[in-house]
């Protein structure tokens, strides 16, 4: 069944309207995935699921239940998670820290401190650095530790290649099968099409606030993908 | 000698300043807030402490047992019911505001109490001195009151880097919005981070009516005190307060050995000296903001 259920969603920035009627589902222990160009409203979408950002209609269901108005601690205590975009990660806290914070609601779970040391074995010989003093991968891999660290349901994943050299975003792409292997649920939502569907089940393309697409990562008709990111018909051969 | 001792009064008196100091220094580190009724709240809790040790018979510090827990319950009650409002918006909303609970406060105070200048009677307390040589002694008031402060700015400092609170109040300076989304509970963070700052500030108030007279005006004078100790010492950090409480201490106690006309302005020259050269202050952290 469906973890996640968006209906007939649509959300403003003040007179500007920045998504259209989404209509969503996310399987429980998939990776449903996002694509879309610059400002297609994912990040508003997440924004939208993790509560940081109130629906002006439509609703979002998590796991039968409408999340209202809820707030993002109560979502959060619900087992909604959302990574966000550009990583902020906390300057002042320590990498430890920033782990320790991630656990403040106090959600219990597999996953412990010392169990995402454990998944992300580049962490631990930070565990004393500054937050401010990390690399993009280095903060990245950290944000999502964060995340676990509140034993999400659902993990939304916002950008995480963003600004990453593309062997760091590999890296950061393959400990997601690891979180999928503790039953999370995840919504990726990404610029990197091949990326995004290497590692999900289904994916829906979002251009200018509407779904334009929606299939299974398997059987992607590239050019479709293309047409649906872009908003046009991909330049036909001519013979 | 004579320098010595303005000097090692000075640092004294800067011992309380930072005190003073502390919540405003807080208050902004943690949430962007400027509380302008700042310096009327020590007032209040000067006359409090008197009061509560006239209805009590008991020695004013002694009321300390009581002013303390109920600053930070009325503190924790007036950012839920009243700062909170504030915060994240319109920055002249917190002037505003603020300013206004000075006025409220400043002619309770007057209607209470009328505009006579009091003191709080700590009887030989205040009177007595360790003497060191001939020319240099300490007053036991002035100590106590500089041990308070360093001690409470120590344990401030503590809370903050060791305890989950602290964790939590640390991540909301940096960044509120995810601090939030990360399950940090913004509103109880913003009430404690103002309980604790109205207690020191109530625990300054009270020392400063036992060094002092004060009279319900006296506030806005310990706010702009508060302030330039604030801002000597550097935006955003705690150990930057007392060195620049200190600092403004010293200054007035120079000024004054001076002439006796120049305490307070000697200490408002550094203080414009410290904004035009370094902004930022002696350790401010708030770079790139």
């Amino acid at each position: 069944m469906s973890l996640l259920d968006i209906v007939d969603l649509d959300a403003h920035y003040g007179d500007f309207q920045a998504l259209f009627g989404i209509n969503l589902q996310a399987d429980e222990g998939q990776a449903t995935s996002i694509i879309g160009a610059n400002g297609a409203g994912k990040s508003t979408l997440l924004k939208t699921i993790a509560g940081v950002v109130l629906p002006s209609a439509g609703e979002v269901r998590f796991d039968g239940q409408s999340l209202g108005t809820l707030t993002p601690n109560a979502r959060l205590a619900l087992g909604v998670s959302l990574v966000p975009e550009g990583r902020r990660i906390f300057p002042s806290l320590s990498v430890d820290e920033n782990l320790q914070i991630g656990g403040h609601a106090g959600r219990k779970g597999a996953w412990t401190k010392a169990k995402i040391y454990d998944a992300f074995p580049l962490l631990q010989p930070l565990a004393k650095r500054s937050g401010a003093r990390l690399s993009g991968g280095e903060q990245q891999t950290l944000a999502i530790g964060r995340a676990l660290m509140s034993n999400p349901r659902l993990l939304l994943l916002d950008e995480i290649s963003l600004g990453l050299a593309p062997l760091v975003v590999k890296q950061v792409y393959r400990a997601l099968p690891d979180i999928m292997a503790q039953g999370t649920t995840l919504l990726i939502v990404e610029q990197d099409v091949n990326q995004a569907l290497a590692v999900s089940t289904t994916f829906s393309c979002l251009l200018e606030g509407r779904i334009s697409l929606h299939g299974d990562a398997a059987t992607a008709n590239r050019d479709q993908v293309t047409e649906a990111y872009f908003g046009l018909s991909p330049l036909k051969k001519d013979h | 000698m004579a320098w010595v001792n303005a000097i090692v009064q000075g640092i004294l008196l800067g011992g309380l300043y930072a005190l003073l100091a502390t919540g405003l220094s807080l208050g902004f580190g943690v949430m962007r807030l400027v509380n302008l009724a700042h310096g009327d709240m020590a007032v209040l809790a000067a006359f409090l402490a008197m009061s509560t040790s006239f209805a009590l018979k008991v020695h004013p510090f002694v009321t300390l047992l009581l002013i303390v827990p109920g600053a930070f319950g009325v503190g924790y009650l007036l950012q839920r019911l009243v700062f909170d409002r504030l915060i994240g918006g319109d920055p002249a909303l917190q002037i505003v505001a603020t300013f206004g609970l000075s006025i409220v406060i400043e002619n309770a105070l007057l209607k209470k109490y009328t505009a006579d200048t009091r003191g709080l009677q700590t009887g030989k307390f205040s009177s007595r001195s360790i003497r060191i040589t001939d020319k240099l002694a300490v007053g036991w008031l002035p100590l106590v009151t500089f041990i308070c402060g360093v001690t409470v700015i120590g344990l401030l400092a503590l809370f903050i880097n060791r305890t989950k609170m602290g964790r939590a109040f640390r991540a909301t300076s940096d960044d509120p919005a995810t601090a939030q989304l990360v399950g940090v509970d913004k509103r109880r963070v913003h009430a404690t981070a103002t309980g604790i700052a109205v207690t020191t500030v109530a625990l300054a108030g009270v020392l400063i009516g036992a060094k002092s007279s004060f009279d319900p005006t006296t506030g806005p004078a310990n706010l702009i005190y508060a302030f330039e100790a604030v801002i000597i010492g550097g935006l955003g950090s705690l150990w930057g307060t007392l060195a620049g409480g200190i600092a403004l201490g010293v200054a007035q106690a120079i000024g004054l050995k001076i002439n006796p006309g120049y305490g307070e302005l000697a200490g408002h020259l550094l203080f414009l000296t410290v904004l035009a050269t370094r902004p930022r202050g002696m350790f401010g952290k708030l770079d790139n903001r």
